[in-house]
Parts: C-alpha cells; structure tokens; sequence
C-alpha cells in the first residue's frame, strides 16, 4: 500500500503560544513554559537570550532575567489548538490532531480543489486568525513531519518533497527523527546515524533484531508510511455566545439578556443527552482582556444556575454598587461565551451516586438559593488544611467548588500550635497591649527572649499605637489611652502565659503590609534588618529581664544604636513574629502574634490576638 | 353525648350543681387526652448530645422544633460546637450563620463531622432571612445574631422551625422563646504555666436554665475538652488535676505558679517553632 499524501501543519513554540494565548501575554515577549522545575518550552525573544529547552529554571531565569514563565497545562495546550483546527477544517475537512501544535491531513482533496497554492491559502487562512504556521508536504504524514521540520530549519515556511520521492528525501536526515530514543541510542552505537542508514538494513533482520516496533520505525525511515491518517469528526458545537450591540454596562441587564442563551446551552446538551458538571464562562469587556473562570456544579447545571454563575463573575469583577442597588461594571460587556468544559452523559447523575455524601437535592437547592442572594462566596464549605497560624489550618471554599484544602494536611507542619485549637479564629488580628508587671508593653528580642513576663492583656485605647513604632515608653496609665478619651480600655490580668514560639515562615517574601505599617516599610529598604545578628549583652541566655521601669533596657535600643553599620539587608521586609498562648483571669485564653519593631530596631514591637479560646 | 350543655340546638339553662359536674366531666376528658407529647409520657423527638451534656437537658437531647440560647463570656463557642458534634456525626446537616471566626479545627476536635457543615460566615443583613431559609431544609442551624430581630420575625422563626422540626441554636445572646438558656458561668484552663506548657484542657461550669427545666436551675461541670480532647464530667473525686497539670484561671482550685525565676527557653522554643 502506498503512502497517502499528506499534508502536516505545524505550529512551532505551539505550548509557548498557547500558554500565552491563555494568559494574555504578547508572543513578543521572552516566555517559558515551565514543567517540573525545567523548561519545557520557549519563545523566539527568550531563545535569542540563550534559553534552551530543558535548561532549569533558574538557570534560564539567568540567562534572561525578564523571562515570564508559566507552568505547562496540557489542557491549555490542547483547547487553544481548537481554533486552529478549526480553521483549517473550513478549508478542508479531515483533520488529524498528531498533538497540540501539530496536525495532518490528506492533500488529495483540497489539492485538486484549490490546486498547487492550498499551502498558501491554508497559511494566509491561519496567519488571517493569528497562527504563524509551517507546512510539510510528503508521502505520509511521517515525512511530511520531518518536511516541515526541514523547512523551519531552513527557514522556509513551506516545504514539499516530491511525489514518490520521500524515502530520498528522508535518507539524509539523523537518526532522531524517528522519536524513539532507546532505539535511536541503540542504533547510534551500532553506527547508524542517519535515516538513510537505518532504511538500508534488511526488513526481515529488522524485525528480528528490533520487534516489531523497530520495523515500523524502519517504515517510516524508508519512507513507506503507509498508516491511514485518523481524521477527526468535527464535535459538536455545545458552547453558546451572546454578543451586546451596543455594550451592556449593568449586571442584572446582562444577567437578563443570558437568560435564553443559557437555556439553549442546557437545551443543546440535552439533545445529546448530556449534563455540564463544568462550566466555563468567558466574557469579553470593551476594554478589558477576556476574562474566564471556571465553575464547578456539585451536580449539573440548570440554566438558572449558569445564568448566576454569570451574575457571579461579573459582580466578582470589582464593580461597584450603585445607589438604587443595580451594579456598573467597569467596562461594558462586549460578549460573553458559555463553555461547557466537561459533561457527562444524564444517566450517570443518578442520585445516589455519591452515595451518603451527596447533599440531597433540597439542601443543595437552598445553599444555591442563599447564593444567589448574598454571593457565591458567601456559603461555604470548611476542609482542614496544613499550615502553621491559626487560619492557615482550615480552607473555606465556596459551596459546590472542589473540597481541597489550600496547603496539604499531612505534612507534619513543625510550630504549628498543639490541640486543642483555637474555636474562634480571626479573620483580621486585633491589636492589643501586653504588658509585664514592670508597666512597660513586653517585647521579644531576635533571640526569642522576652523582655519580662506577661502579666496585663490590654484592649483598645492606645493598644493600636503599638504599632506606629514611637519610641516613647508605654508606661501604664499614660499609653495613649489619654489621646483618645472615646475608646474604652479594657485590661484583664494574665495567669498564664507560654511562648515565644518565633514564627520564621517565608522570610524572603515581601510580607503583607499590616494596617498602619506602611509608612514603615517604605522606609524598610535603606534600614538594616537586624534579625539574627548580634545583640548586646542585654539579651543574653540567663540574664534576669526584671528591671526597674526606669532603667529599662527596651530591645531596639542601647546596642541597637549601632545598627547603621551592620550589613543592609534590604529584602527583609517580613516582621519577626512570635506567638503566645496566654490565659486570662476571666477564664479567656488567646493566641497572640508578637511583631517585631521595624527594621531599625527603634520603638515598640506590636501584639496581636489572632484566635480566641471561647 | 351525655351531659352537654348544649342539646338539640338549644342552650338549656343548668343548674349550679350541674354545671359544676359538667366541668367536672370536661377536665377529666382533656386529662385523658393530652394534647402535648411530653404530658402524654412519650419522648418528645429529639437530636442526639454528647452524654456528658444529658443532665442539662431534661429530654436528653435536643428538642426538634425549639431554640435553644448559649452565652457566656468564654467556653460558649466550644460548647456550640460540642453540641453540634453529635448532631454532625449521625449524619444531619449544620448551617453555621453569622460566625466569621468559625474555627474549624477546633470544631473537628471536639467532634463535628465538617463535611457536614456549611458556613455563611457574613450573610450581613440577610442574616435572618438565611436563617430561615436554612431551617428550612436543614435540622440544625447555629446562627449569632448580628443585629436584634423584632419579637414578630422571632415568632415567625419559631413557627417555622416547630412546623420542620429544625432546632436553633442561638449563640453569644439571649433568645426569647427559647427552650434553654445554656451558660457557661466559670471557665478554668489547664497546662499553661508562667512562660512554658501550653493549654491542654479546660474546666467549665454551664448552668441551664429555661422553660424545658421549669425555671429550675441546672448546673453541670465538664471538661471542654479534656486533656484527652474529650468532653467528659468532671467527677467529684478528679476534681484536683493531676500533679504535673498546672492550672490557672479563675474557680477554686487556681495555683499562681509566679514564684520561679523566669528561665530562658529559648533554644528549645527555637526547636519547636521549625
């Protein structure tokens, strides 16, 4: 049987390109695309810088320091290669997907329709939708593969090998081509090297020596790839889009207008007899890039559910209120597209199928309603999860998403505190005072000595000013509970108390900025940031912290005066944290967050109540 | 029917004497039909509490159809979740309304089933008409009401939760109506010292109160939790911790172990922190 002729159009970089495409960076750019700590693929820019497929990551962060990666999706890669296929299926049908990047089909049909020029009405089709295409033009698709290797080589961007003349045309070629690598270093070692070679050897010793995998790579180096090429029915179309003209500005008028696209989105996929378990809605603004987001249905979406999902998105996109309630976006929708990404055929959501941990319809039915009301974040379901404070150890997750906790449980997470846990942990730490019996506010030194033990829990009143690092002494009575007569002050006395246990998470990352501490961490980066460095005698191991009020020694003063001539270390802008269980006399207990001065050492740390025991 | 007032469509006029056995006669009818479950001797239907909770609650359980309050300065939200524990387990749905802070973890240790519950951490001024629509559907909703509701829209609640069988519970206020009013009065940690140990267990003392205990007042002492992380009684005779527990906080049996030298701990706290 003699090979068919074949045409391959390869797109190069194509996991560069669709990473790209996905993320709405400029192909321009110097991207990678990154898979397991090496690079899996680059642009044209990076690869002028020397980055290299296969380098690791850092390394090619090196070599181009501006390089944007982005980790490799094969289900990116295969969704954005959809409208490429489908472009050349307008041309011609019979489309076989080699991989993402790389497709086939017979010449025989669209040749003789459009005649010798196929190839460039097929390029200026796919450059017309933002594709820079290479074709190869063989006897199967094998060699047509290694045509259009050629031709990007040889920087052509079409390249045919004659009619009956593949096997020539392949003969020079190493021995690579043939993908195999246990067999292509076999044969290396067996000084073959090149296609020609490899297609000399006898077919029968082939075989023999080789199974019958080698024979089929000795097919296709002598050219006689005769495998049918697996083309592609076009799948049904289950997306539906609806375009605004003129652009829609309010949500509810948006969520009215999907209204019968959803429902014939759902309609569509009930013909086939299918259900959407996931949905993804991609809406384009005037001015805005496209944005998408997946939707997750713990069961299968109806059309009211993807009409709120739309509401959802669109309110998630920072658009404010307005006054009689409706909401502005920002920009005008343009278009809006409803994918639906996975189905599953109706029969398969039974009830039952979860078995006892399906919510019953009814109750999924009420959650769904509740969002619809007040937000799709607002209901949520709670998992444990791995982490260290308080609220990294549990992960809230909007109802119906996926139950998977943000950091992994069953690392043994050292530092975190022991059960039993907090019951109230709060959202936003509050600020407070803790004070020892000397009357100044307790602190802990980079060595994890406190100053003296913790003997007052003060609320309110000045307990905020803590934090704005002056360095007068907060002296019990004149905090600036004075300055701010409207604030109640409320002061419980401390029975127990353990810690510091220092927190020394994620140091190299730029910490987030707590309230009121900006104007500090402007300043952070000429000062030097002494953590472990030395410190003077007064915090050594054994010296006794009870001092008289007047002479105290506070921790960012005395020998922190001579920080200037330390070493900078400017990218430490993450305060030193401690943390404390303390007990009060009224039966409350709290787990409290010590942060360290500023980077200059200078005025007061600052305490926090981070979850509560009530 | 003998002995009506009413006969043949014609009000008759009774004697005094008459009269007076006539009523007689309607008492020992409705005696002997109750109309309420409890007067008839049966159970009124309940959800499952921890068994060290049974002494407070005179049904030893929670009573489908009412609201129940849980206040206290400290030790309140491990109570709710304590009482949401076993309602979790057998397989009942929660909704959590209103509490931001939901500590999880804490909810998991003292027994609630997780995948079982579901949070509106700040329905804002929905909150009530949440709640509604959870009990709705749901057997146990734990709500802490924002804002005060108006007497109607609580009367309104209630007939809705009697109608479904749903139970309340209220946490961090009082609750009109409702069927107990659960107190933690005195909380008392354990194992934490002056700069070392770390909180292992806690004593508490709730008081009951309400219609179901007919005003009396109900007091138990538990561990919540235990040093076990188990929520048991605390027994007469293990009132005094162990030797090695130090204890602080307020109740009888408070030692203030202030009179060591503060030691530096820092090189193994360096160690634990990782």
């Amino acid at each position: 049987m003699n090979a068919v002729r074949t045409i391959v159009v390869w797109v190069p970089d194509w996991p560069v390109i669709a990473a790209a495409r996905d993320a709405g960076h400029s192909p321009e750019t110097a991207l990678a695309v990154v898979d397991r700590g090496r690079v899996f693929a680059c642009s044209h820019a990076a690869r002028q810088h020397g980055v290299r497929r296969g380098l690791r990551v850092r390394e090619a962060q090196a070599r181009c320091p501006e390089l944007v990666t982005m980790t490799y999706d094969p289900a990116v890669d295969a969704r954005e290669f959809e409208p490429v296929v489908t472009a050349i299926e307008s041309l011609a049908p019979g489309v076989e997907i080699i991989r993402p990047g790389r497709c086939a089909l017979a010449a025989k049909g669209p040749s003789r329709y459009y005649g010798d020029r196929f190839g460039e009405i097929l390029r200026t089709h796919l450059a017309e939708a933002g594709f820079t295409a290479i074709i190869g033009i063989a006897d199967g698709p094998f060699a047509a593969e290694q045509a259009a290797r050629l031709a990007e080589q040889r920087g052509l961007s079409e390249l045919a090998f004659p009619p009956g003349e593949s096997a020539n045309c392949l003969a020079p070629l190493p021995i690579d081509a043939i993908d195999r690598p246990e067999l292509v270093d076999l044969l290396r070692r067996l000084g073959i090297r090149t296609l020609g070679a490899f297609a000399a050897l006898p077919a029968r010793q082939v075989l023999a020596r080789f199974g019958t995998d080698g024979l089929t790579a000795h097919r296709l180096a002598s050219g006689r790839d005769s495998r049918p090429l697996a083309s592609r029915r076009p799948p049904p179309e289950l997306a539906k889009e609806i375009a605004f003209e003129p652009p829609v500005e309010r949500v509810d008028q948006v969520a009215f207008a999907i209204k019968d696209t959803a429902e014939q989105m759902v309609a569509g996929l009930a013909e086939r007899e299918l259900v959407c378990t996931c949905l993804r809605v991609e809406v384009e603004t005037e001015r805005d890039a496209p944005r998408s987001r997946q939707w997750r249905h713990p069961r299968w979406f109806s059309a009211a559910d993807v009409v709120d999902r739309v509401r959802w998105q669109l309110q998630g996109s920072n658009a404010p209120a307005t006054p009689e309630g409706g909401r502005h976006l920002t920009s005008g929708v343009v278009r809006i597209r409803l994918v639906p990404d996975e189905v599953a055929p109706t029969g398969t959501y039974q009830d039952g199928l979860w078995g006892d941990q399906a919510p019953d319809e009814r109750i999924h039915r009420t959650f769904t309603r509740i969002q619809s009301l007040i937000g799709h974040e607002a209901v949520t379901s709670v998992v444990l999860s791995g982490g260290r404070a308080p609220a990294e150890r549990m992960t809230f997750v909007p109802w119906g998403d996926e139950l998977t906790p943000a950091r992994p449980t069953r690392q043994p997470w050292p530092g975190h505190l022991p059960p039993p846990a907090p019951t109230t942990v709060l959202a936003v730490p509050e600020p407070v005072q803790v004070l020892g019996a000397s009357g100044y506010q307790v602190e802990v030194s980079e060595r994890g000595i406190v100053s003296e033990e913790c003997r007052v829990l003060v609320w309110g009143g000045g307990a905020g000013d803590a934090t704005a690092g002056n360095s007068a002494d907060h002296v019990v009575g004149r905090t600036a509970i004075g300055a701010r007569p409207t604030q109640t002050t409320q002061r419980t006395e401390i029975v127990g108390w353990a810690g510091p246990w220092p927190v020394d998470e994620r140091w190299w990352e730029p910490g987030p900025v707590p309230p009121g501490r900006e104007h500090e961490l402007a300043g952070v980066s000429s000062s030097a940031g002494d953590f472990g460095s030395r410190q003077g005698s007064a915090h050594e191991p054994g010296h006794s912290s009870r001092q008289e009020p007047g002479s105290s020694q506070r921790p960012g003063q005395g020998p922190e005066q001579s920080s200037a001539h330390r070493p900078v270390h400017a990218f430490r802008s993450r305060p030193r944290c401690a943390r404390f269980q303390v007990a009060c006399a009224d039966g409350r207990a709290f787990v409290l967050r010590y942060e360290s001065p500023n980077q200059s050492g200078f005025g007061n740390g600052s305490w926090w109540i981070e979850a509560c025991y009530d | 029917m003998h002995g009506t007032a009413r006969e043949g469509g014609r009000v008759t006029t009774l004697s005094r004497a008459r009269q007076a056995a006539v009523v007689e006669e309607l008492r020992a009818k409705l005696a002997a039909h109750p109309r309420t479950a409890t007067a008839m001797g049966r159970p009124a239907p309940t959800l499952p509490v921890a068994s060290a909770f049974t002494d407070l609650f005179p049904d030893k359980g929670l009573r489908k159809g009412a609201s129940y309050a849980i206040r206290g300065t400290t030790g309140s939200t491990a109570l709710t979740f304590a009482l949401m524990a076993e309602v979790s387990r057998s397989g009942t749905w929660c909704g959590v309304v209103g509490m931001p802070g939901f500590g999880a973890e804490a909810a998991s240790e003292l027994g609630v089933d997780l995948s079982r519950v579901v949070l509106v951490p700040t329905p804002g001024r929905h909150w009530l008409t949440v709640s509604a629509t959870l009990i709705d559907v749901l057997d146990l909703v734990v709500v802490r009401p924002p804002t005060r509701p108006t007497d109607t829209e609580i009367a309104r609640l209630a007939a809705r939760m009697r109608e479904r069988g749903s139970i309340l519970l209220v946490h961090g206020t009082d609750w009109p109506g409702c069927e107990l009013r659960l107190e933690v009065t005195s909380s008392t940690w354990h194992g934490l010292g002056d700069g070392h140990g770390h909180l292992t267990a806690r004593q508490v003392t709730v008081e009951a109160t309400g219609r179901a205990t007919d005003g009396v007042r109900r007091t138990t002492r538990l561990w919540l939790p235990g040093p076990d992380g188990s929520i048991t009684p605390v027994d007469a005779g293990s009132e005094s911790v162990d030797e090695h527990v130090e204890t602080v906080g307020v109740g009888p049996e408070v030692i203030h172990p202030r009179r060591r030298p503060l030691v530096d701990l820092s090189a193994h706290r360096w160690e634990r922190a990782g």
